[in-house]
């Protein structure tokens, strides 16, 4: 079974572990190297730029981190949920390893959207935390990746955990919005005039462009971490192979 | 069809009233942890008032969940779940034959309790009338989704610990609206946004989580 000899393009070429690993290998300093240049640019403008705002002075500059990493967390569950879909429908291995290894790029993003939250609420609202709408569910997302993470360490047959976790990832995905929904209705009939962040005022652009280059930066991020999990994962999942062998120089 | 379900059922009542303990553990569970809140939180009436039916439902959520881990071991340590999956019959039907009995086990029982325990922390008996009605339409939801979990962690390390880290966040929103009709009629509100929502979810939670469970248990039993 040698892929080599068709010289036709095709995807499932590098959905092999063997020619997904050199390939993930020369993409991860290209990643990298954007979300350090985007990182520098958009924390340069988010921090010496971007105007003060009237109304909450220095600490909306946080909102850099925080917003970005808050999309980021509900963006990774969805890329997750659907190599889950892939790994599920066409048993492509490769899709398991990348729906687990952003998992906890996934779980990290939610901490850090809940504590600079955390942060920037004690300044604006005076208190670390109150039982929001968006709180709340960003606070079951992050239970939702735990929930994930702990099934796929708990089982040692890889196969089993990949698939397990995949109908997990599945199960978690369609239940996002209900949980969303339930707890959206849930906070508006029991806090009536509350801290509303909804009417937020029109962001100055270059707020917008720090945000878009720290989103960017992130999720740049994202990738190149993902795609270092993969190949320590492939190189793990693989020790026996010969190529694996010669690839980490040990022959014998 | 309706006949291998009415068997599942039936065998799996016998087989727990032959071991009435690990039926009435979880009822004990329920009771003592509704039991606990006035030595924790307060025994005036008023304020036990207030958290009644919150304290209710979180109880029957932890005792529905704690039993969970009954709904498939014991067939799957005596080999009876092998069999299930080469029977001719759909297993997504077999588990939901399980399921019902599992209910008809622990979550009617927490029904049938739930009033006594609400006069005991002082609910007006209107409440009381709509808690049980909620908890009869929430618990076999709470059932249904347990059941994706208690397939997902069969005989797997720590199973107990981790279904419940899989299980309750999913729990979340039946915990909202059986609540929140409870809150609802004792604001003098209609309930029926939150019953008819709760009979949805029972209704999609019918149709679906039978399925996602079977295919669970496939994977565990590979």
């Amino acid at each position: 079974m040698s892929t080599e000899t068709t010289k036709e393009f095709s995807w499932y070429h590098f959905a092999s572990p063997r020619t997904f690993y050199p390939l993930a290998g020369k993409m991860i300093p290209w990643f990298a190297g954007v979300a350090v240049i985007c990182g520098l640019i958009g924390l340069y403008i988010g921090f010496f730029v971007a105007p003060t705002d009237y109304q909450q002075g220095e600490s909306y500059r946080i909102m850099f981190i925080h917003v970005a990493a808050a999309w980021m967390s509900m963006f990774i569950y969805v890329i997750m949920a659907i190599y889950a879909t892939i790994y599920l429908a066409m048993n492509v291995r490769l899709a398991d390893m990348m729906a687990g290894a952003l998992a906890p790029t996934g779980a990290i993003f939610t901490f850090v959207a809940l504590w600079t939250g955390a942060l920037w609420g004690k300044p604006t609202w005076g208190t670390w935390w109150v039982w929001d709408a968006r709180l709340t569910s960003e606070l079951l997302l992050l239970f939702l990746y735990l929930g994930y993470l702990s099934l796929r360490g708990a089982i040692d047959d890889p196969n089993r955990a990949a698939k397990a976790s995949a109908l997990l990832a599945l199960v978690g995905v369609v239940n996002v919005p209900i949980i969303y929904f339930s707890v959206k209705w849930w906070n508006t009939l029991h806090q009536g005039a509350s801290i509303s962040m909804t009417k937020a005022p029109t962001m100055a652009a270059t707020m917008l462009t720090a945000l878009i280059l720290m989103t960017i930066a992130f999720w740049m991020y994202t990738i190149a971490v993902v795609l270092m999990r993969v190949r320590s994962d492939i190189l793990t999942r693989e020790r026996d192979a010969t190529w694996v062998l010669e690839e980490i120089g040990g022959g014998k | 069809m309706l006949s291998i379900i009415r068997h599942m059922i039936w065998r799996d009542m016998l087989l727990a009233m032959r071991r009435p303990q690990d039926v009435m553990t979880s009822l004990f569970f329920f009771v003592i942890v509704v039991s606990l809140f006035p030595l924790g939180v307060s025994p005036e009436m008023e304020v036990l008032r207030e958290i009644a039916s919150g304290v209710i439902w979180v109880a029957a959520l932890l005792a529905t969940m704690l039993s969970l881990n009954r709904l498939f071991s014991v067939d799957y340590q005596d080999g009876t779940l092998e069999q299930m999956l080469i029977a001719p019959q759909p297993l997504s039907l077999l588990v939901l034959s399980k399921v019902v009995a599992h209910w008809l086990l622990t979550g009617l029982p927490l029904v049938l309790m739930a009033p006594l325990l609400g006069v005991l922390l002082g609910m007006e008996s209107e409440a009381i009338g709509v808690m049980v009605l909620t908890l009869l339409l929430g618990t076999p939801v709470l059932s249904l989704i347990g059941s994706i979990g208690a397939a997902l962690t069969l005989g797997v390390r720590g199973g107990g610990v981790l279904l419940s880290l899989l299980i309750l966040p999913l729990y979340v929103p039946i915990l909202i609206f059986g609540t929140g009709a409870v809150e609802s009629v004792r604001a003098d509100m209609g309930v029926e946004a939150q019953l008819s929502l709760l009979g949805a979810f029972l209704a999609l939670a019918l149709g679906f989580t039978p399925w996602a469970a079977a295919a669970a248990l496939r994977i565990s039993m590979e």
